[in-house]
């Protein structure tokens, strides 16, 4: 058989860099290395576009088969503001999350310039939004099982007079906990996600050489926010 | 029939290396720690063979029961809540635990990154996390057997399955489990074909192995999470009723299969598409003959993938979803018998004409096109919406997808096992009684099988664990095949099992193959490759002044 | 990745920024148009508000708009799956009931349904119990 083989040397590079710590030997090069994990952290993210959005489309059926009691539902997640039904704690969340993703890649970018402060401050900052974004939903939720609004059995009758006698306002209930609570899971996870990073990222691990774990949790972190993009004027907006 | 190069003979004059993936490393903690994809793959071959075993089992388990239409075993009666839980764990367990994991873990792990003259998968930790996913997946599947099996079917249809009593939960949450293994795999390797490609090897000098890998990779990755949400979903209901299957409290059971479908037809290519993509490798190989139409089989494999997500409907024709939407799927599940025929006339005429020689795995390949045959065929009966009325839950239906599932994709895997053996192992297998196996396989499979076709047509409804007297004789029929089918795995398990006495002495490349993992030594040394190989001809190029070195 | 500078010139804090505004701004426009009623438009705005927000995000806080065009062919394809799978859902329940025969029209004076058949009046049903296992008897 005509194959060749030809004497390319294990290590990546021509001499002009270190042979980086990070870099795995399957790989020729840091460059095709980065590019490799960019692409496997993209194909994550399309399984978990996928998985929520298997929910999403369970939730258009639903809203499908119960117009009228979603639309009514969906009133009990808004606040009065000086007489009028606003989408107060959604509408804060939205923003508290938008501007989480741009702290994001703000550190994403201090990573790749070799500025490690700013790193760590914008990684910090990026936790901190995500804090206020559980505990406005903490806040969300006690109201709602204050009213006796929870998800499946437990609904409970305290809310009788909401149900008007259909499945729709359970079904809805059942929906919103379920999206919001798996939603509320991936930002606790990304807060972790997001502490390990800050952790690295004191200790000098990133470096314009190497930033790949920050770019991906950024990924993730953006996908976060995508998926509360859509929730919110699902949820709260439709009327 | 003789090897194309005789045993111990090398390429190239290079010694037999000392140190190869198998004993440079010892212990236990070795292989637990793996980062390599020939041991991965070798640990996932044990494993799910091992869930073969058990799968198989109870599939002897269910048939013994239809011996008689009394529904008794031994003299035992049956109760039709064991029989149920029989047959939902030989399907739950093949289904989730062997055929989808095993040629993607097993084989694809092994020789994938060797064919493409890369030194791992792109994401070796994620190799091995993919493996112990699927080992936690196997070891609740199995702690839900015993806790209290599972009686739903292996398609969890509500609303039985949120409301019956076996240990569902746990069981679901396995196949969840199972489903991330899944996902982990696909994605390793559609980022392995796409980045680590040996140089001067483009897209379309892929051998089609790959391309029939890459499209299975691409179904796990979108398919599967679907899988996930309805799993989770399921668990929601039954344990909080949250009221989305269950019409009482205002659900469609209608949308679980929806739901459910969804991952599980695209699953079913999944199941596929890669045992074509082994005959893809042997029918040149053992033809000794150029692939007829690699572009169109290459792109065959793609359309077959992505053609597979919009037909998922065919399977709930009868369940009560709107006369609109099941005329479509119809009409789609058509389209999706295209690619397949496009391959199986491909694969014919790559035999046309070529120099074939009959070893074992190329006995299983021309297996396979019969049965594959057959069983894509009587899809079409199915998929035809006068016809499925009819024949829709008989054992039909159980006959079209042993075809496809056990006679063509087990059939490949079993002729992939003796193909890439001593690739693996180092060692030659006993050509003769391989070559009994594969003819005993052909003989059992379709002794089991064939009639449960007319069974189907005459009526017999499948799940059932009795019988009206007259389809006995079929069904006996139909039992004493699958004692045949048992012994032919039995004794392959014995033949491969056998080789592993004899000295690890195989050469390069037993059986001429124009494929990269051929190129190194058998078995390979850990990092596959001395030095990085560059491709340098058309993949299964067989004329002559190419096959001398 | 590279240690060279092009990666500089891709994104910037001035472009991330710039993306922020405009994502906060949409924001507002969505709640704002959340308070007109466009009658059954009400659900497309709104999601087209949001698919233009999230492909903002997409393009300049994920990177697609410099990476390579495989990362962005990945992630439409799971959106257009995930729009497949909506479509058909959707064709099947939206259509329930809707295809009637052509060769038949609706009788009139037709046989009213008599309440014990009328789900909405009727006692519901009793669970069905299989028969107990009969004696075994052979003549």
């Amino acid at each position: 058989m005509s194959t060749t083989t030809t004497d390319v040397p294990s290590h990546g590079g021509h001499g002009e860099h270190e042979h980086n710590p990070y870099h795995q030997h399957h790989f020729t090069t840091m460059e095709q290395q980065f590019d490799t994990s960019k692409l496997g952290m993209w194909l994550f993210i399309v399984t978990e576009i996928l998985l929520f959005g298997g929910l999403f489309v369970g939730f258009g059926l639903m809203q499908h088969r119960y117009p009228r009691e979603f639309i009514e539902a969906h009133e009990h997640l808004k606040q009065l503001i000086g007489g009028h039904p606003f989408p107060l704690y959604g509408a804060v969340n939205t923003i508290v999350l938008l501007v989480s993703s741009w702290t994001m890649v703000m550190g994403v970018n201090a990573a790749q310039t070799n500025q490690k402060d700013k790193t760590v401050r914008y990684l910090v900052i990026t936790i901190l939004l995500a804090c206020v974004f559980l505990v406005i939903k903490y806040v969300e939720y006690s109201h709602k099982f204050h009213d006796g609004l929870l998800p499946g059995k437990f609904y409970s009758h305290q809310a009788e007079d909401l149900i008007k006698g259909t499945y729709g306002y359970h079904t809805f209930f059942s929906f919103y906990f379920m999206m919001t609570g798996l939603h509320g899971i991936h930002v606790l996870v990304g807060i972790v996600l997001l502490s390990w990073l800050a952790m690295r990222a004191r200790r000098g691990d990133f470096t314009s050489a190497y930033y790949t774990p920050v770019d991906l949790v950024g990924l993730y972190w953006h996908v976060v926010d995508m998926i509360w993009i859509y929730l919110f004027p699902l949820y709260y907006l439709i009327s | 029939m003789e090897p194309a190069v005789t045993s111990g003979a090398r390429i190239g004059d290079r010694p037999r290396p000392k140190k190869n993936y198998l004993n440079e490393t010892k212990g236990i903690w070795s292989w637990m720690t793996t980062v390599d994809h020939k041991r991965i793959g070798i640990m996932y071959l044990v494993g799910t063979l091992v869930a073969f075993l058990l799968g198989g089992i109870f599939a002897l388990l269910v048939r013994l029961t239809l011996l008689t239409p009394q529904h008794t075993m031994f003299g035992m009666q049956v109760t039709a809540e064991t029989y149920n839980r029989f047959f939902t764990l030989h399907g739950a367990i093949m289904v989730f635990l062997f055929i989808i994991p095993s040629i993607p873990g097993s084989l694809t792990n092994f020789v994938l990154p060797l064919m493409l003259g890369a030194k791992d998968v792109a994401f070796p930790r994620l190799n091995l996390a993919s493996f112990y996913l699927w080992i936690v997946g196997a070891i609740m599947a199995i702690a839900s057997m015993i806790i209290g099996a599972v009686d739903t079917g292996w398609t969890f249809y509500t609303p039985y399955s949120t409301t019956t009593s076996g240990t569902v939960t746990l069981m679901t949450a396995a196949v969840f489990v199972l489903g991330f293994s899944s996902i982990f795999t696909g994605l390793n390797f559609i980022a392995t074909v796409h980045k680590l490609r040996a140089p001067g090897m483009g897209w379309f000098d892929m051998p089609l192995f790959v391309w029939g890998m890459y499209s299975t990779a691409v179904i796990q990755v979108l398919a599967t999470p679907v899988l996930g949400i309805t799993l989770v979903l399921l668990m929601l209901e039954r344990v909080f009723q949250i009221g989305i299957f269950d019409s009482r409290i205002g659900g469609d059971p209608v949308l679980f299969q929806h739901f459910f479908w969804f991952y599980s037809h695209p699953a079913v290519y999944i199941m596929i598409l890669p045992g074509m993509a082994i005959i893809s490798e042997l029918i040149p190989t053992f033809s000794r003959k150029t692939i007829f139409g690699y572009r169109a089989i290459a792109y065959a494999s793609v359309s077959l993938a992505l053609v597979s997500f919009i037909v998922w409907g065919h399977h709930m024709f009868v369940a009560g979803q709107s006369q609109l939407a099941t005329v479509v799927f119809s009409a789609l599940t058509f389209l999706v018998a295209i690619p397949s025929g496009v391959k199986v006339f491909n694969w014919l005429t790559t035999m046309y004409q070529g120099n074939i020689s009959l070893e074992s795995p190329m006995l299983y390949a021309i297996a396979f096109l019969m049965l594959f045959a057959i069983g894509g065929l009587t899809g079409i009966f199915l998929g035809t919406l006068s016809t499925d009325i009819h024949l829709t839950d008989t054992y039909f239906v159980v006959a079209h997808f042993h075809y496809v599932m056990m006679g063509s994709t087990v059939t490949a895997f079993v002729g992939g096992l003796y193909y890439w053996w001593p690739k693996m192992t180092g060692r030659m297998y006993n050509e003769k009684w391989g070559q009994v196996t594969a003819v005993l396989w052909f003989i059992g499979f379709n002794a089991t099988f064939l009639p449960q076709f007319i069974l189907g047509s005459r009526g017999m409804p499948r799940r059932y664990y009795n019988y009206l007297d007259q389809f006995q004789p079929l069904h006996a029929f139909s039992t004493v095949g699958s004692w045949i089918i048992g012994l032919s795995l039995f004794m392959t398990a014995a033949v491969l099992l056998a080789s592993l006495r004899k000295p690890a002495d195989a050469p390069d490349n037993p059986w001429g193959g124009t494929t990269m993992e051929w190129q190194t030594s058998s078995p390979p040394i850990t990092h596959n490759f001395e030095d990085q190989p560059v491709l340098e001809h058309e993949p299964y190029d067989y004329r002559p002044k190419a096959v001398t070195h | 990745m590279s240690t060279h500078t092009e990666s500089h010139s891709h994104g910037g804090p001035k472009i991330y920024t710039a993306n922020l505004f405009a994502l906060l701004f949409l924001t507002i426009i969505t709640v704002a148009a959340a308070s007109f009623n466009f009658g059954s438009a009400n659900v497309i705005i709104a999601l087209a508000i949001a698919s233009v927000k999230a492909t903002l995000v997409a393009l300049f806080f994920m990177h697609l708009v410099w990476d390579k065009p495989i990362n962005s062919i990945i992630a439409i394809a799971g959106f257009l799956f995930l729009g497949i799978f909506l479509m058909f859902d959707f064709l099947d329940v939206t259509t329930r009931d809707g295809l009637q025969p052509r060769n038949m029209t609706p009788m009139e004076n037709a046989t009213p349904v008599p309440d014990t058949m009328n789900p909405l009046k009727a006692a519901p049903p009793k669970p069905f119990e299989p028969a107990p296992a009969a004696p075994e008897e052979h003549k």
